[in-house]
């Protein structure tokens, strides 16, 4: 929204002279006529006089150019009052020689006419004023009350004729106001003198919500956006909010950022949202539509984003509070400023004003990451059209500025997938569905990805628990009775478990069988070496004995033989038959 | 054209002023009449308006009357002061409430309602 762009084929066709008001340059493509009158008209009420004021002190301020400010029925004390309610120091500018006040003011009580008269004193009166001060806008507010002060309407429309003429050839851009008429566009036909730029100012109220509108009506030699464009009065002066006049030429990110829970993230690819998307989070009450933005707040913020969180339900220190309980400490981000809550109730003011104080903030705070909680009481402020295009600039807005954006949207219960947010959908990039799954007596949240542009990610159901230690996603259980969730898929995993546990401890069962069965034959097998090896050393033992007692045998035949005087030969065989049987 | 206005202008400041008594007396004075006449440089219109009113003040008004003819394309500045709009204007700043007529002056009986000297029917 730079106020001082000027489209280059437009200047080259007309002049213009920026206003410096926010948004009506845009419409005009640059600006007012510049050396030109312009007629502003609205009925009472609508920021007529207002915006003739900020013409003059924007230009005065932001363009060096002098202004002079006649107005026929407020008193210069007024205006500056009104003037320094939107910031503006009117006292200053008229100090400093920048703005020129004239009051006009004619009690018709106390004129009487005779005979013919001119209005030279009028073009005296002006020509002063901004010859005195170089001026090069000029304001007339409201030239109408003229007709009321004059009798002769005759010779006053021959010169209001004259004096447009004459405003043209001084070269001052002006900005006439004028009430509006019932059939015409000004109550006395203003507009039949002003032919290059006509604006017409309106405050209409619908259901019960009131909005201003401005619409350039005509605009000689140059385009300009001929939709009715809603308008605020800040405490910045007005703005306008043109709807489409952006394209669909935004920058692109292919940068990631987590969501702050990090199953999520890893269906949605593995790594998250992308930078600049824009988020629809819809869900039946009670799902925890808040708690997943708050996570995905949290996330951001801890990255050292600034996060801008506006709340249409709850107080800040409500969500802090809430959020706390589940083990989301929001209030240190609070505090170092990455975190900014703006809570406001829908039905505070119409659609446009919240609007455009969101984007005041926005444009304040230049967050990284927006969340919106919940877009659908937003638009319940206005009518259908009115809200999707409200959602459309709003999402325009963000995307230009790279700015993730994260709504919610609350759905009624057994419409998931309404018509409003189908048609709100086709503006989202990501789309995550929080739902209930009723059954076993119990209520579970389940989680699932319906779309995400630009990205593979998971088709499956997630159940989505809430404890206080935040959000844990589980899968849910699938099996041949349907999706199981909570206490039904606790029983069936429990179910599962108990199986698997029953199998372990058989096969645990068997394996000390098995092992008891080996150490049974090992110790068969020790026992039966045992006894093998006490025979061994048995038979062993009585073979020694055998060759002791051949020996002693032998000896004592030997002795006996040696005694007796037997022969040799006996002595010989026995002998060696004995040495045989110890080798043995 | 130029000089015949200048002279009658003269001869108007010339008028004899009534003096003022010093001490307020119990007979009101008559009260003398200020009169400012706006006028852009010496149009038909100014210098109609102007021979009007010199008509008209000598005689209603002959001796206690001042006429001041202000040229506002030589003093801008002054068009303010009594929110002159309408050229020729002539302002009755004296005596009060102030009145301002506005035109050539050439419908006498609008003057005279004008300046409260009549009243509108």
């Amino acid at each position: 929204m730079k106020n001082n762009v000027v489209k280059p084929a437009a200047a080259t066709l007309l002049p213009k002279c920026p206003t410096g008001i926010q948004g009506l340059d845009e419409i005009t493509g640059g600006g007012l006529p510049k050396g030109r009158p312009t007629l502003v008209c609205g009925g009472a009420g609508c920021g007529k006089t207002l915006l003739a004021t900020e013409f003059l002190v924007r230009g005065a301020m932001q363009f060096n150019e002098p202004g002079v400010f006649m107005a026929f029925e407020e008193t210069e004390a007024e205006l500056k009052a009104n003037a320094a309610s939107l910031g503006f120091d009117l006292g200053g500018l008229i100090r400093r020689k920048k703005i020129l006040f004239d009051h006009v003011h004619i009690e018709r009580s106390e004129i009487q006419e005779s005979g013919e008269y001119d209005l030279e004193g009028l073009f005296v009166r002006l020509n002063y004023a901004i010859d005195s001060i170089g001026a090069k806008r000029l304001v007339l507010d409201t030239l109408e009350a003229l007709f009321a002060s004059l009798p002769n309407e005759a010779i006053l429309r021959a010169e209001l004729r004259r004096l447009f003429r004459w405003l043209k050839d001084k070269g001052v851009t002006a900005v006439i106001t004028a009430e509006r008429g019932r059939e015409q566009l000004t109550r006395h036909g203003l507009e039949e003198y002003v032919s290059d730029c006509v604006i017409l100012l309106d405050h209409r109220v619908y259901d019960q919500i009131a909005t201003r509108h401005l619409r350039v009506v005509k605009y000689r030699g140059a385009l300009h956006g001929t939709n009715e464009f809603p308008f605020l009065i800040g405490d910045k002066g007005i703005s306008v909010l043109p709807i489409t006049s952006l394209g669909l030429n935004h920058k692109i990110s292919s940068e990631r950022i987590a969501t702050g829970i990090p199953r999520l993230d890893s269906m949605l690819g593995g790594r998250g949202f992308f930078r600049g998307s824009s988020i629809l989070l819809t869900g039946t009450p009670g799902t925890g539509k808040t708690i997943v933005a708050a996570n995905f707040a949290q996330a951001a913020a801890r990255r050292g984003e600034r996060v801008l969180f506006f709340s249409f339900e709850e107080s800040p220190d409500q969500i802090i509070r809430n959020m706390h309980s589940i083990g989301l400490r929001l209030e240190p981000l609070v505090k170092r400023g990455l975190l900014q809550f703006h809570s406001a109730r829908p039905s505070l003011y119409g659609l446009e004003m919240h609007l455009a104080t969101m984007f005041k903030e926005i444009a304040a705070f230049k967050p990284h990451v927006v969340v919106i909680d919940p877009i659908t009481s937003l638009m319940d402020a206005g009518t259908n059209s009115e809200s999707k295009g409200m959602v459309t600039r709003l999402i325009d807005y963000l995307k230009g500025g790279q700015i993730t954006t994260l709504f919610t949207s609350l759905t009624q219960g057994g419409h998931v997938l309404q018509q409003s947010e189908a048609a709100m959908s086709s503006l989202m990039d990501s789309w995550l569905l929080l739902q209930d799954f009723e059954g076993n007596g119990e209520r579970n949240r389940v989680l699932y990805v319906l779309k995400a542009r630009g990205m593979a990610h998971s088709n499956q159901i997630r159940e989505f628990l809430i404890s206080d230690r935040g959000i844990d996603l589980v899968d849910a259980y699938i099996g041949p009775s349907g999706v199981l969730t909570g206490s039904a898929r606790v029983a069936q995993e429990d179910l599962e478990r108990a199986a698997v546990l029953a199998s372990q401890q058989e096969a645990d069962r068997r394996k000390r069988e098995l092992e008891r069965k080996r150490s049974a034959i090992e110790r068969q097998i020790s026992g039966l070496r045992s006894e093998y090896e006490t025979e061994a050393l048995e038979l062993r033992r009585i073979d020694e004995q055998v060759g002791t007692q051949t020996l002693l045998l032998t000896t004592e035949r030997a002795a006996s033989g040696r005694l007796r005087q037997a022969d040799a030969k006996v002595v010989a065989s026995t002998s060696i038959r004995s040495r045989q049987a110890r080798k043995n | 054209m130029k000089t015949k206005m200048t002279q009658t202008i003269k001869t108007v400041k010339s008028v004899k002023r009534r003096a003022r008594p010093r001490y307020p007396s119990a007979i009101p004075p008559a009260p003398l009449w200020q009169l400012r006449l706006y006028v852009t440089d010496e149009t038909l219109k100014s210098v109609t308006a102007f021979s009007n009113l010199k008509k008209f003040c000598e005689s209603y008004l002959k001796g206690r009357y001042r006429i001041k003819v202000i040229d506002l394309l030589k003093q801008p500045q002054l068009a303010k002061g009594d929110q002159i709009l309408a050229i020729p204007t002539v302002v009755r700043r004296l005596p009060k409430p102030v009145r301002t007529i506005l035109g050539n002056l050439s419908n006498l009986d609008h003057l005279l309602v004008g300046l409260d000297l009549r009243s509108t029917d």
